[in-house]
């Protein structure tokens, strides 16, 4: 079995829990790490004309403030412990997306945090946590 | 940071509101009649011209060549492509579902994203007002000839929303524009001919300026003036408040537009783009319910569109009438082979310019065979047309011009009644629903003009917000008053675009043949790769 953990990261507060978790998870069974980060996006989702326009060039920026702004100093600070790691950026349903990178990367483990969306949004339609504990394709870690 | 934004969006609106709310619109029957008098030398001819009739003989009818040149351009369209409006059908929906997107496209716009946008741009008064106006001058049979329109429509979105992505300008920070004006520029000049080369430039700058006046009437008066009607019907009629005071309704929704155009507000923009398809699904659901409520008529329903068709049921002009009627209403709502879609479809993300195309020829099948006919179904279902019980003919009011009416109505109204028989609420949803329709059709039309005044004018940011202001005041002009010769201007702008984009069409259309065929046959090859 492949020793691949996938960690989903955003940033927030309890994202950052799951780093830090997958960190000595990774010292303690040499696992290599993908930190992954999706930017919450349905291509059915409605857009004005202007946004239409300006769309692929939104999507530059997006990608290129995450991949600096967030993911860049997680992957170094791992790095420099001497771990073993990549990173994906991605666009798409939050959780199933987590899931995708999972399966391929074969990941033997999914780390996600218990993120602050159980507002009424996540009443109606899930958590990302709660969806991702109901479909992850491998074994999954909530931090909370 | 946001302080600094929502202040300076303040002090615009503030401005915007204090110059145009003190000056003249007191006296709105004098500059009504101002503007008739100074503008109306210059637009009667302009109107006449593009909306040139022929009388038919022994009839009296007058029939508008503008309607036969984009019925005539569909027809070839449909032929020249091999009726390709049915042939794709599968796989347009197939396009639009995702099943042909790569993922690693995720967070561009998807086909999905440009359709919405280009419906909501054409779903508006004409699917609710129109084709009461159809129905009631031509009688059912005008739904037949209508939904015939639309079908043949399919082939003109095909061709001028293919040529639209195939040649929109990507620029270097990775915004794109695109429409008529491009491909009838770029597009021509391909070839290597001189002349054709001239002509294609011509007709680009010529498309441009009917847009841009399009843009402020039709897009943009109209809208504004129907909004404010249907707003004084549900709030009294004669005697509300806002009867006579049209201004009111303008400055409002002008300060709306001012907000999302110049303000860059895109909060209202995206909840209108999300609640506009929610009121059309509402629409369509309550128009479907009422027909289920009455599944015993379907039958007879359709026996009269199809009678009416090919008798006319005692209407005015018989068979022709009812053809005239069904024809130039699905223009005026779908405005296939207009080019304006072209101009919002030519953002997507796609490697194959034909797949847009495919994907737009389901535009007019939306609005008019669908949305079109269920408004025509109610209308015919619910009775709100007086027939005659002796003959089974429709009782024709000759003053009107029109089939009787409980009340004489007609347009949004007669709609109106005819779905307030089984919800006697729904013309309160019905007022939402057009005023929404209209405000949509407005930010569509705004962006639609601004690309053909930047294509003119070059891009800038004054040039632009010059634009942008002279479109609000055209709101408040359209909501204060009755415009008579501005408001045919402005229809006659719009088909004017048709004109030319269609004489660009005939030029271009082997190009679309070519994509057309290299597409299909790497599909069938399995070169282009389906991922879902």
């Amino acid at each position: 079995m492949s020793n691949v953990i996938v960690v989903g990261y955003d940033d927030s507060p309890s994202s950052q829990r799951a780093v830090e978790f997958a960190r000595s998870e990774a010292k303690d069974s040499g696992a290599s790490l993908v930190i992954a980060h999706v930017l919450d996006w349905s291509p059915y989702s409605f857009l004005t004309p202007t946004e239409l326009e300006e769309r692929h060039k939104r999507r530059k920026e997006e990608l290129s403030r995450a991949e600096d702004a967030l993911v860049k100093p997680v992957v170094e600070s791992l790095a420099n412990d001497g771990i073993q790691v990549e990173s994906v950026i991605r666009y798409g349903k939050i959780a199933d997306t987590l899931c995708e990178i999972a399966t391929e990367k074969n990941a033997q483990q999914l780390i996600v945090g218990r993120i602050g969306d159980d507002g009424l949004v996540a009443r109606f339609f899930g958590s990302v946590a709660g969806v991702v504990a109901l479909s992850s394709p491998v074994p999954c870690t909530i931090i909370p | 940071m946001n302080y600094k934004l929502s202040r300076h969006f303040l002090i615009w609106v503030g401005l915007f509101l204090t110059v145009f709310s003190s000056s003249a619109f007191a006296e709105e029957a004098g500059l009504d009649k101002m503007i008739t008098d100074t503008v109306g030398p210059f637009m009667e001819p302009f109107v006449a011209t593009i909306f040139y009739s022929v009388t038919i003989p022994g009839l009296g009818i007058a029939f508008p060549l503008i309607v036969g040149w984009l019925v005539v351009a569909a027809t070839i369209f449909t032929l020249y492509f091999g009726f390709i409006q049915f042939r794709a059908f599968g796989h347009s929906l197939a396009l639009v579902s995702g099943k042909y997107s790569d993922p690693n496209d995720a967070g561009e716009v998807s086909h999905f994203q440009a359709l919405a946008t280009a419906l909501s741009g054409t779903v508006g008064l004409g699917n609710i007002a129109g084709v009461a106006v159809a129905v009631s001058i031509g009688g059912p049979g005008a739904t037949f000839w209508m939904i015939l329109a639309g079908l043949l429509g399919m082939a003109s979105k095909f061709t001028e929303c293919t040529l639209g992505v195939k040649y929109r300008n990507e620029y270097e920070d990775g915004t794109v524009s695109g429409g008529p004006m491009y491909y009838l520029s770029k597009g021509m000049s391909e070839s290597g001919s001189g002349a054709k080369a001239a002509l294609g430039k011509v007709l680009a700058v010529m498309f441009a300026i009917f847009c841009i006046l399009g843009s402020w009437g039709g897009g943009n008066m109209f809208q504004a003036n129907q909004a404010h009607s249907q707003l004084v019907n549900i709030t009294g009629g004669a005697d509300s408040f806002l009867n006579g005071n049209g201004w009111i309704t303008g400055v409002i929704l002008a300060a709306i537009v001012f907000a999302v155009i110049v303000g860059g507000l895109k909060s209202i923009a995206r909840v209108t783009e999300k609640v506009v398809p929610f009121m059309a699904v509402i629409y369509v659901t309550a128009a479907v319910v009422i027909l289920v409520m009455n599944a015993d008529k379907i039958g007879w329903a359709f026996g009269q569109i199809f009678a009416g068709a090919f008798t006319g049921l005692g209407i005015a002009g018989g068979l022709v009438g009812a053809l005239i009627q069904g024809f130039k209403r699905a223009a005026f709502s779908n405005e296939a082979g207009v080019g304006s879609a072209a101009i919002a479809h030519s953002a997507v993300r796609t490697k194959e310019p034909i797949t847009e195309g495919y994907v737009s020829l389901l535009e007019p099948f939306i609005d008019t065979v669908v949305i079109c006919t269920m408004t025509a179904l109610v209308i015919v279902i619910t009775g709100v047309l007086t027939a005659d019980p002796a003959t089974g003919l429709y009782a024709w009011d000759a003053a009107a011009g029109r089939i009787a009416t409980e009340g004489g109505l007609s347009g949004v109204e007669l709609t109106s009644a005819a779905f307030a028989t089984s919800f006697s609420w729904f013309p309160y949803v019905l007022a939402l629903a057009v005023l929404l329709f209209a405000f949509s059709t407005m930010i569509s039309w705004s962006y639609y003009g601004l690309k053909a005044w930047t294509y003119l004018f070059g891009e800038g940011h004054i040039k632009e917000l010059i634009f942008k202001i002279l479109f609000c005041i055209f709101v408040i002009i359209g909501a204060a008053m009755n415009l008579g010769i501005v408001i045919d201007f402005s229809d006659a702008a719009i088909f004017a675009m048709a004109l030319v984009n269609i004489v660009g069409l005939y030029f271009l259309m082997p190009i679309v043949k070519a994509e057309m065929q290299s597409y299909n046959a790497r599909l069938k090859s399995g070169e282009i790769r389906r991922y879902k």
